[in-house]
């Protein structure tokens, strides 16, 4: 696990602070190629700031981050966020339809999104063709958790950073989204790290396992360590949440 | 007019002095000190204005033009202390209108380059512009507050800082320019421009008047434009890093 060569991205010794308060501390962990390691920890442990640093929205303020061995500052920051995707966890939309959302990505590069192309997209997620020319000011929450999800998987990353994207769906809903990932996993080897405060789906779907507290990680290993951990503030959690 | 009609008319100073003294308003102060400083900032303007008009010489207007660009800037940037090297993007934004205007009516003839036109007519667009700016960076530093998550969003997905910042910047240009239109459309109607009852109270032909007026008019609506589309191009580079993120202030 700590092994960086098969490593899709590796933290080493990374802080993050703003405005003087500290949020990230001394984070150093894997996250291995072509698996899905779930990320889960209690609010404002700060999940969704380390995915931000993944896709280079915010940089560290100490320590090094490696994204396939490189280090992240010797990427070009527009070519790193279209390779480490992330759908962001509030699901945020420009205003407009749901297909001018689907095609932001593209439109970014310059190029066109056939209509075609959008509902197989949306297809993917669960969604059907009435929505394409809706405003997306009039989706539901878990509409516009799967628009979201869509728009993320245009640009064809290979390392998926997902940030609780199915906390809005219905069971049916959730299951096909797992089903979505796991398959994109499967066939394409994609990198996936997801956030879910669901430990259940995070059983389900993950490979490995990080464990987040007060901005620390406390524990990283095979999904088993969940409930085999024997570290007091992971079992704490776990029970928890169980309860 | 003379001083004493001039001074006859001080009455209207005592009628909202006396209504503040009555009423507690406690504005009387404040009302003296503003007609103090009226008195003698107009007085010394109008004998500057005399002496330049007097010696007709390109320094002398230089020198007036450079000092209206230099109040407006620092009256703007106020406004925008967020916004990196915000003083020298607002005197930028002031100088190229100002060069553009000027160009414009005197390369074309349309007036003569005589100290009385080239003074007043960028007194007009000086302060014009200064007011758009204000009001555009008003727009533009709350519209990108407001609109962090989108922005945030298209940096995520690989967009450059600028196409993060367009529909913001875009709104902001268009809000500032809205009132130069509106007020435009209802101009004669409702109150006689400054500038036109002016010379009319001069005693200058109204048909004159109004030509003049619409020459300002025109004038106002590339102001309105150029201003906000020089300073938003000019400002948004500022609301990122090197790393295309957007920097975070704290509120
Ligand atoms: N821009 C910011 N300014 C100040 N504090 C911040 C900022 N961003 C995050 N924080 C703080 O950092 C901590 C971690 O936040 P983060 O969003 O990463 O938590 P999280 O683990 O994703 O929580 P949740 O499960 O609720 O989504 C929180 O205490 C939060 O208040
Ligand atoms: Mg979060």
């Amino acid at each position: 696990m700590n092994d960086s060569a098969t490593a899709a991205i590796h933290f080493q010794e990374v802080d993050y602070a703003i405005f003087d308060v500290t949020i990230l501390k001394k984070i150093t962990g894997s996250f291995p190629k072509g698996k899905i390691t779930t990320l889960v920890g209690p609010s404002g442990a700060g999940k969704t700031t380390l995915l931000k640093l993944c896709n280079g929205l915010i940089s560290p303020t100490a320590g090094d981050i490696f994204i396939n061995e490189e280090p992240i500052s010797s990427y070009d920051p527009i070519q790193l966020r279209r390779r480490v995707g992330i759908a962001l966890q509030s699901a945020p939309m420009i205003q407009g339809t749901v297909f001018q959302n689907l095609a932001l990505p593209l439109e970014l590069q310059n190029k066109k999104l056939t209509e075609k192309e959008a509902l197989h997209k949306l297809a993917d997620v669960g969604l059907a063709q009435p929505i394409l020319h809706q405003k997306v000011d009039d989706l539901s929450g878990g509409q516009r958790q799967k628009v979201s999800i869509a728009r993320t998987l245009m640009n064809r990353a290979d390392i998926l950073l997902l940030d609780e994207i199915t906390s809005a769906l219905d069971p049916t809903s959730v299951h096909e989204i797992e089903q979505l990932i796991i398959d994109l996993n499967c066939k394409y080897e994609t990198t996936i790290i997801w956030i879910t405060h669901n430990l259940q789906q995070a059983r389900t779907i993950g490979h490995y396992t990080w464990i987040m507290a007060d901005g620390e990680v406390i524990e990283t290993g095979e999904i088993d360590i969940l409930t085999s951990s024997t570290n007091k503030r992971v079992q704490r959690f776990v029970q928890g949440n169980l309860a | 007019m003379t001083y004493l009609t001039l001074s006859i008319t001080l009455i209207f100073v005592l009628i909202p002095l006396f209504l503040s003294k009555t009423l507690h308003l406690q504005l009387e102060k404040d009302t003296i000190i503003a007609t103090v400083r009226s008195i003698i900032q107009l007085l010394a303007v109008g004998y500057v204005l005399k002496f330049v008009f007097e010696a007709e010489s390109f320094f002398f207007i230089f020198l007036m033009v450079a000092l209206m660009i230099a109040v407006a800037t620092d009256n703007a940037r106020k406004k925008g202390k967020t916004i990196k090297g915000i003083t020298w993007k607002i005197a930028i934004t002031l100088v190229v209108i100002e060069i553009l205007t000027q160009s414009i009516l005197l390369g074309f003839g349309v007036v003569p380059a005589t100290a009385q036109y080239i003074i007043s007519i960028s007194g007009m667009v000086i302060g014009n512009a200064m007011v758009l700016a204000i009001l555009f960076l008003n727009r533009f530093t709350a519209e990108v507050e407001a609109r962090r998550e989108e922005t945030e969003l298209i940096l995520s997905l690989g967009g450059t800082p600028k196409q993060a910042v367009r529909q913001p910047l875009i709104d902001a240009i268009k809000t500032s320019m809205i009132p130069t239109i509106e007020s435009q459309k209802t101009i004669g109607l409702v109150q006689l421009p400054g500038m036109m009852s002016g010379q009319i109270i001069a005693g200058a032909d109204p048909v004159q008047a109004v030509q003049f007026q619409l020459m300002i008019v025109f004038l106002l609506l590339t102001n309105a434009a150029m201003s906000s589309v020089l300073l938003g191009f000019l400002s948004y580079p500022t609301l990122f890093n090197e790393r295309m993120q957007l920097i975070k202030r704290k509120r």
